[in-house]
């Protein structure tokens, strides 16, 4: 055994329980326990929680065609600073994702990277029209793999496409994950939640049921196809009771919310501040309470961050005519275990739960949110769950500044993160070996 | 006085006074000859348009060169998105020109108070999207205050299209903060969202019925609806509004000749107003129109005069 | 309304008011004798004090002439040279006689006389209203210390004083009782209202 491809995590507290070392030998956990550390290399995570590695549902890299706001490279390296071994990364790009060689491409800079598993998520319809659908076929056969099919950004309103969509991918076992928003209740001009906020400030909102008539009529899709739909980023309580339903009726469903809509609330929008404009819109506390308790009891199965890096100059327009999206992979995990581990809802191991095994299974990425368990590739991250951070979006390795969570504290944060036994952050720097 | 006129919010109730008092005084100069005063002589004010008003903006055209500022107008169709520059590299680009006060109309909401956080200039909002338009409101007050003696008490109806009125918004702020009891008509579609809870804390009371809200009033204001509505599915169609919201000859009938009759202009004749109550003895469209002058020039003068104006 | 006990950080009484009276008396002799009777006068106060004194010399003037000369107000705030030295200030009321200026005898009438600046901003002020014949200047105090090349040709008092001192001028209908004191050796506590009084 060589340092180089043998790392002892010392003293970690596996899922925020019971204390361990962890063995990592050619980037497979070897052995849990009280392993020798002769010829590792040590770390030392005493005080710290391990976690497999985090599978982020649904990221926003940027790359190809507004560089200038992400790329694949910088992406990546937020991602594993957040914690992330994994990404999907989403179809909205110019070009969009919708071809298996532009899937290829995504790949290929995520492998050149080296920093988390970049996996492209394919567009349902061609160049995200909503119209005809792109080739599923040939992404999911392409070196990507493509599983995961979003129009996000967009809804695939039609239902007649969702609907073949849904059946074309059980060919090859893949997933639609909907943009859950009826342009016809929510105009092209809507840029905040409608409710008494957007009355007042005389902004175009959309309401909740402009997610929630979406959710449900897919859910009663997916039980006619026979098919699996996942929710991105469900923000509404109303969108919870349809999901409650719907798990209750076996119908295979699966949801995300993101960590901006389990705590920031609408009223943030009264200074018009664009940093706040995101999509779905951030909703009142009712909501909020809903998705965590939602979160909490599983009906909402995953945390995804939506993580939307944007340019300085396309945010510092009028509130309806900016972009919408915020940075969140940083961010993310502090945030959860802030809403979710310190107000006792979640455990540490229900994050794991959230944020690594079920996203994972969602996505079909067999090496990915396996556990900490002897045998497993070792994507782990380690966190110091006694933290007390405040976050400097100027210290974001984002290339893009448009971070909601500037200035406020968290009592988490990530220390190491290994790719399969390779660290790629190490004491909250990323480690630039590659 | 606060540095910025963004919305109602930003005035006392000391405030309106004072812009009143000032008003009262501009008025006079309108009578004059000579409707030159030199108080703001050497300030540049830019009266940046985004978006078309004519009366607005030549409303504080002429208000500025009364008092002897140095006015410009800069109009942009459309949003500066679309041409690819952001609102903050445009307004700061106009304002490196060295200029005093910003006079700001924008399809968007917000828009002002945004740009306030990025210039030095003073911002006065003409208008941001379906959000404010303080001097808008201020004007309606003044003139009906004129008109009515005073606003304490008195109950203003405000009919229309309220969702996408900033002139319902600001109305709104301003009546009720010099003691009206004004209640808002519109139907159910063109109620603004929220605004169950949000009238009962900002004490105005809404109504669907303009027939039973009517008798009670001692002024009207009527404000415009667009015909774009319609195809919005707001309402049904033109003539379907007049019947239900219209002021109409058989409303003005109602209404008694002395209980003043308000429009912010530009009217939709026969849709929202008919002719005979645009032009009836106690219509004020025009009083706002000279009083509009008045308040844009106390308004100037207050923000731009004194030390600390930039 | 009664006169306040005298207190000595109030300064001194230069004039009662029996002085003021005697005073504007005289002024009112003086303006019919200069113009050879009332024909053509107007007589414009400046806003606050200059408004009640030029309403007393009408009074005094109709007395001895029979005669109602116009009175009207002429604010001049608009037209300071010192705007923007000190925070924006609603302007007070402007009102022109109805017969107007042009080609009349205006007598300006203010209380205190001081650097001369409100004259100027009230020939200002008057150009925009119209073109009188000739412009007189009445004033109940003269204290000195002139910033431009103007004069008075009525003067209820000549008052030497220190720059550092103030000079507050009390009328009857906005204060409740007439007097003019003079107080502060350079301790500064004058109010900025009778400052402008004297300005």
């Amino acid at each position: 055994m060589t340092e180089q491809n043998t790392i002892l995590l010392r003293g970690a507290s596996l899922l925020g329980e019971q204390g361990a070392d962890v063995l990592v030998v050619d980037g497979v956990i070897a052995e849990v326990g009280s392993p020798s550390a002769e010829g590792a290399r040590v770390v030392d995570a005493d005080g710290l929680v391990a976690l497999p590695g985090l599978v982020d549902l649904h990221t926003h890299l940027r790359e190809p065609g507004r560089e200038d706001a992400e790329t694949v490279l910088t992406g990546s390296r937020a991602a594993a600073m957040g914690g992330f071994t994994a990404v999907l990364a989403m179809a909205n790009t110019s070009p969009v994702t919708d071809t298996a060689e532009a899937a290829e491409r995504v790949h290929d800079l995520g492998r050149a990277a080296g920093l988390v598993d970049v996996h492209p998520v394919g567009a349902v319809t061609k160049a995200l029209a909503g119209e005809e659908l792109a080739e599923l076929g040939l992404m999911a056969r392409s070196r990507a793999r493509v599983r995961v099919f979003s129009d996000d950004g967009r809804c695939v309103a039609n239902p007649r496409v969702m609907r073949r969509a849904l059946e074309y991918v059980k060919a090859f076992g893949g997933v639609v994950s909907q943009h859950a928003q009826d342009p016809d209740l929510a105009g092209p001009q809507s840029c905040c939640h409608e409710g008494e906020l957007s009355g007042r400030l005389g902004l175009p909102g959309w309401p909740g049921v402009a997610e929630e008539v979406i959710v449900a009529r897919d859910v009663m899709l997916a039980r006619h196809t026979g098919s699996r739909v996942h929710v991105a980023h469900a923000s509404t309580a109303g969108t919870v009771e349809v999901l409650r339903w719907a798990r209750s009726q076996g119908i295979a469903v699966t949801a995300e919310v993101t960590p901006h809509h389990l705590l920031l609330t609408t009223d943030l929008l009264g200074d018009y501040d664009p940093t706040y404009k995101v999509n779905p819109p951030l909703r009142p506390a009712e909501d909020v309470e809903a998705l965590r308790v939602a979160l909490a009891d599983g009906t909402i199965d995953a945390v995804a961050t939506d993580h939307a890096p944007h340019a300085r100059h396309d945010k510092e327009h009028a509130f309806v005519d900016a972009a919408f999206g915020m940075l969140g992979l940083e961010t993310a995990l502090p945030v959860v275990a802030s809403v979710m581990v310190e107000t006792g809802l979640m455990t540490w191991a229900d994050v794991a739960r959230v944020m690594s095994t079920t996203p994972a299974a969602i996505a079909g990425l067999k090496g990915q949110g396996r556990g900490l368990e002897v045998g497993a590739p070792a994507n782990i991250v380690l966190v110091d769950p006694s933290a007390d951070v405040t976050v400097d979006r100027d210290a974001s390795v984002s290339l893009s500044r448009n971070n909601p969570w500037h200035g406020r504290t968290f009592g988490a944060s990530v220390r190491h993160t290994l790719l399969r036994g390779r660290p790629t952050v190490l004491d909250g720097s990323l480690v630039q070996e590659h | 006085m606060r540095k910025h006129l963004l919305s109602v919010d930003d005035l006392t109730v000391d405030d309106i006074a004072t812009i009143f008092a000032t008003a009262a005084e501009m008025h006079d100069v309108q009578r004059r000859e000579v409707k030159k005063l030199p108080a703001l002589r050497g300030r540049t004010v830019i009266n940046l348009f985004f978006e078309d008003s004519t009366r607005t903006r030549s409303s504080f055209e002429i208000a500025g060169k009364w008092l002897s500022a140095d006015t410009i107008n800069i109009t942009g169709k459309g949003s500066s998105a679309s041409k690819g520059e952001s609102l903050r590299d445009t307004v700061l680009t106009i304002t490196a020109m060295g200029v005093d006060a910003l006079v700001m109309r924008h399809s968007a909401s917000g828009a002002a108070q945004q740009v306030a956080q990025w210039v030095d200039a003073s911002v006065i909002n003409a208008g941001d999207g379906t959000h404010e338009h303080p001097s808008q409101a201020l004007l309606d007050a003044y003139t009906l205050q004129r008109s009515l003696g005073t606003l304490e008490g008195k109950r203003v109806l405000l009919v229309g299209d309220l969702t996408h009125s900033r002139v319902f918004r600001s109305n709104v702020k301003c009546l009720t903060r010099l003691g009206a009891e004004v209640t808002v008509v519109a139907p159910p579609t063109l109620m603004p969202s929220g605004v169950d809870t949000w009238s009962r804390e900002a004490g105005f009371a809404t109504s669907y019925d303009l027939d039973e809200a009517l008798p009670k009033a001692d002024a009207v204001m009527m404000l415009r609806v667009q015909r774009e509505r319609m195809s919005g599915g707001f309402f049904p169609s033109a003539r379907e509004y007049t019947v239900g919201y219209g002021l109409t000859r058989d409303r003005l009938a109602v209404l008694g000749p002395d209980v003043p009759i308000c429009h912010p202009g530009p009217m939709n004749r026969g849709l929202e107003i008919a002719a005979d109550a645009a032009d009836a003895a106690q219509s004020l469209v025009l009083d706002q129109v000279s009083s509009g002058l008045a308040v844009r020039m106390s308004i100037l003068y207050h923000l731009l005069a004194g030390e600390g104006a930039s | 309304m009664s006169a306040p006990p005298e207190t000595t950080d109030e300064g001194r009484v230069v004039l009662d008011a029996r002085d003021i009276a005697r005073a504007l008396t005289r002024i009112s002799h003086e303006i019919l004798e200069r113009n050879k009777g009332s024909e053509d006068l107007v007589l414009l106060g400046i806003p606050t004090r200059g408004v009640g004194l030029a309403r007393r010399i009408a009074e005094r003037i109709a007395a001895t002439e029979g005669v109602q000369v116009p009175v009207g107000s002429l604010d001049i705030t608009l037209y300071r040279d010192d705007l923007r030295q000190q925070p924006a200030r609603g302007p007070q009321h402007t009102e022109v006689p109805p017969g107007g200026i042009d080609g009349r005898t205006v007598v300006l009438v203010d209380d205190v006389l001081y650097s001369g600046r409100t004259v100027r901003a009230a020939l200002d002020a008057m150009r925009d209203l119209g073109r009188p014949d000739v412009v007189r200047l009445a004033v109940l105090v003269d204290r000195g210390h002139r910033e431009l090349p103007i004069r008075a040709d009525h003067v209820g008092k000549n008052l030497p004083s220190a720059r550092t001192e103030r000079v507050m001028v009390r009328l009857d209908e906005y204060d409740g009782h007439d007097e003019v004191r003079i107080a502060g050796t350079g301790t500064g506590t004058g109010t900025g209202q009778d400052e402008v009084g004297g300005a």
